[in-house]
């Protein structure tokens, strides 16, 4: 199997309202991502594009309208889909394109601009449920996320203060992030007495909606070494979605990120990963996701993930430091490309130039996951050095 | 040296202009089925991963790879959809396979396309929101400029699109599966309503229903499943820009492009000589014509001659469509790069039925992703 690495990452500021378009998004954070490794345009072989509903921006074949922003004029070009899990596969996207032996160099570019969406992104949520039986219940997706966070709460006797917790952590990180939306000094109470939207979902539970995008540059490893002194490897990938049926899930935990996991474990080497992972970027939409998401990665067992957060294991300077960007919940959750700002979060703390948010003794392994379709899709990767 | 892969599976549900009595789960399920027992294969078991090409709007339901899993066996196995043609789900599990991550990979891509009642406003839709979505117009006027382009920089006649109408509705009465076949005549095409100019209705393709599942595997399992493997040759895609004011109107620069990578991946290099027919993207008349000399498979200005001199026809030197192609079998919205490239193997397996050619040793299939779009990808398949 062909070696890969990142060679390069860039992104945009992630905000609630962006002046610019989605096709100037994809431009900037592109340009960004080249401009760190010293490539131009010329020297990208192919194209991958993530980019989460076109009923956010009502923009029919979404990819098709932001290719040349993307960079991918006359160029192999694809698109990779499946929903908020979308930011983690182009990169596994991207790992295949170069892996296959197809292609040397591949630029992947993940965009979301929600702000289209009016009155709120919620209106392109709801068209995602099965017609027949979902849709006519008029659910919105904060009460799918209530019934899930209830039914985590009530299966591991886990409180909505130990919840909380993740809020105030990721939200306090962001504080270093350059390109952060909702970075905040906020305080348990803070999120318990915040709004209710969908018991138990109160807002701080909440990540924000937003506009932004980010991009890596992938290379293979006879390119990678020339071009970088300090590439990060691409040492597991893995994706699974799980049945389309809510009511056939157990929602207390993702096994599909399980499923995902083991594939990208496996291909990694990795047999235990609590002990071989330095530092996890799990999906944090709400803030018991990134507790959910621990467990499916196996970084923990089922119903440890809150103690660890209260015990300060998942903090930038604990044993497990988990969300460090300050995750969707601080930098902001611009859906797919979230999911990349967290793999160019790993990129960036395992070779050492993440600044003020450096997790500390120079940590060689980082696992970034993302999650999305209906609480169905574990999408995962694995970087090392 | 790449790996070598091949299609060992192949099914689907029938094309049809409407589809009431099936929803498109029961669509997928069935072409599902199909392909997994003529490849022998039980998706739990032995499918390493799946791909679906599906566009959002298209499909009706936000986020499509939602909805996926069930119908293919896939739960809880690796599946993502790829909102686009089928022949890139094609490249996708190709890639797949080749890493070495997966042996056995399932392509899917169906048409509801009797969902969609207003097309036109629809695709207008994929309009720059900026530049070109305010001005209002129906989106299909973008193919009437971009023949009248083609006829203009080329020399091409009507009459000569009109033939490729002509040829291609009487090779759909061969095809069983084949919605919109009959035998008519240039006059009629040009004598029919005009919709875009130059585009006359029979110059355009209409709209059908039909699901498509396609099994891939590397060279070890293949030859362990099936006698009649049908390996991937060479496998091209492209996107040209997408913006309106900034393209190449008479040429279609995104086929040749992937066109070049197929065959460069294939080591083709005299594709008319080397390939005994093909299967190219004929959504209007004059697009085969296009694609045919984006291809290399003429010089440029040639296709109206070859169309004419019958070339190109069924018992001709270099059958073009034998299908029916979109115009004869109906557009299968992303399903259609999935139809032309289940022609090639049928017809490289032996097994097309009356419309069987004699002789054929490699195929190429095209697909174009329709407008408003500059995007398009080829699949060169052989018997060995």
């Amino acid at each position: 199997m062909r070696k890969v690495a990142i060679v390069g990452a860039g992104m945009t500021k992630f905000v609630r309202r962006s002046l610019e378009t989605g096709k100037e998004l994809s431009w900037q954070a592109a340009k960004m991502a080249l401009d760190s490794c010293q490539l131009t345009l010329d020297d990208v072989d192919c194209v991958v594009m993530g980019t989460a509903p076109d009923a956010f921006d009502m923009i029919h074949m979404k990819a098709e309208y932001l290719s040349d922003g993307a960079g991918a004029w006359r160029k192999p070009y694809m698109r990779g889909f499946v929903g908020g899990g979308t930011g983690v596969f182009v990169a596994d996207q991207g790992w295949y394109h170069v892996a296959s032996g197809l292609f040397d160099t591949c630029l992947v570019v993940a965009e979301e601009k929600m702000s289209c969406c009016l009155p709120h992104p919620q209106g392109a949520f709801i068209t995602c449920w099965d017609q027949f039986t979902e849709s006519p219940l008029g659910t919105s997706l904060l009460w799918f996320f209530a019934w899930e966070m209830n039914r985590y709460m009530n299966a591991h006797g886990i409180t909505e203060r130990e919840i909380a917790l993740v809020a105030v952590k990721n939200k306090k990180n962001a504080m270093n992030h350059p390109c952060a939306q909702l970075a905040a000094e906020i305080t348990v109470d803070d999120v318990l007495n915040s709004e209710i939207m969908a018991w138990p979902v109160k807002r701080l539970d909440v990540s924000p909606t937003s506009d932004g995008a980010v991009a890596i540059v992938l290379a293979a490893e006879h390119v990678a070494k020339r071009i970088s002194d300090k590439p990060v490897w691409i040492e597991g990938v893995g994706w699974c979605l799980d049945t389309m049926y809510i009511g056939q899930r157990d929602l207390y935990y993702p096994r599909y990120v399980e499923y995902a996991a083991r594939m990208a474990y496996n291909m990694a080497g990795i047999k235990e990963p609590s002990k071989e992972i330095n530092i996890a970027e799990p999906y944090d939409p709400f803030d018991y996701k990134e507790l959910h998401h621990m467990e499916g990665l196996l970084l923990c067992g089922k119903g440890e993930a809150a103690r660890l957060t209260a015990d300060g294991v998942t903090q930038r300077t604990g044993n497990l430091p988990t969300c460090p960007s300050g995750g969707a919940l601080g930098v902001g959750n611009a859906i797919a490309a979230t999911g990349l700002m967290k793999v160019a979060e790993l990129f960036w703390q395992l070779r050492g130039e993440a600044g003020k948010r450096q997790v500390p003794g120079k940590p060689k392994k980082g696992v970034a996951q993302a999650w999305g379709d209906e609480m169905q899709v574990g999408t995962v990767i694995v970087l090392g050095v | 040296m790449l790996p070598r892969v091949a299609i060992v599976g192949i099914g689907f549900s029938s094309f049809r202009s409407i589809t009431p009595d099936i929803s498109f789960k029961e669509m997928m399920f069935e072409a599902a089925t199909r392909a997994y027992e003529d490849a022998g294969v039980c998706p739990q078991q032995d499918i390493d991963g799946f791909v679906t090409c599906e566009e959002d709007f298209a499909h009706g339901r936000s986020i499509f790879s939602i909805h996926t899993p069930d119908n293919l066996g896939a739960v809880l196995k690796p599946i993502h959809t790829i909102p686009g043609d089928g022949i890139y789900g094609l490249a996708a599990g190709y890639m797949q396979i080749s890493t070495g991550l997966m042996s056995i990979v399932a392509v899917e891509s169906h048409s509801k396309a009797s969902n969609m009642l207003t097309p036109n406003y629809l695709i207008a839709h994929a309009l720059d929101p900026v530049y070109n979505k305010p001005l209002g117009y129906n989106p299909y006027f973008i193919a009437g400029m971009e023949m009248n382009r083609y006829l203009f920089e080329t020399g091409t006649t009507k009459e000569q699109c009109a033939l490729v109408a002509v040829k291609n509705k009487l090779n759909a009465l061969l095809n069983p599966q084949a919605v919109y076949g009959e035998r008519i005549t240039a006059d009629e095409v040009l004598g029919s309503e005009m919709m875009f100019y130059p585009l006359s209705r029979l110059d355009m393709s209409s709209p059908a229903d039909g699901g498509i599942v396609m099994v891939l595997a590397s060279e070890e399992k293949a030859k362990a499943l099936t006698d009649k493997p049908i390996w991937i040759r060479g496998i091209g895609w492209c996107s040209d820009t997408p913006g309106l004011e900034t393209r190449e109107g008479g040429e279609a620069v995104y086929a040749h492009l992937a066109g070049d990578m197929a065959y460069k991946m294939a080591d083709i290099k005299h594709p008319r000589k080397e390939i005994d027919f093909v299967e190219i993207d004929d959504t209007f008349s004059y697009k085969e014509l296009q694609h045919l000399e984006a291809l290399k498979l003429c010089r440029r200005g040639e296709a109206g001659a070859l169309v004419e001199e019958g070339a190109t026809q069924r018992d001709g030197e270099f059958p073009v469509n034998v299908s029916g192609g979109s115009l004869g079998v109906g557009h299968l919205v992303e399903a259609t790069g999935l139809q032309r490239v289940l022609e090639v193997v049928l017809q490289l397996r032996g097994e097309a039925g009356k419309r069987q050619l004699s002789n054929v040793k490699v195929g190429l299939a095209q697909s174009w992703r329709g407008i408003p779009t500059n995007s398009g990808a080829a699949i060169i398949l052989s018997r060995e």
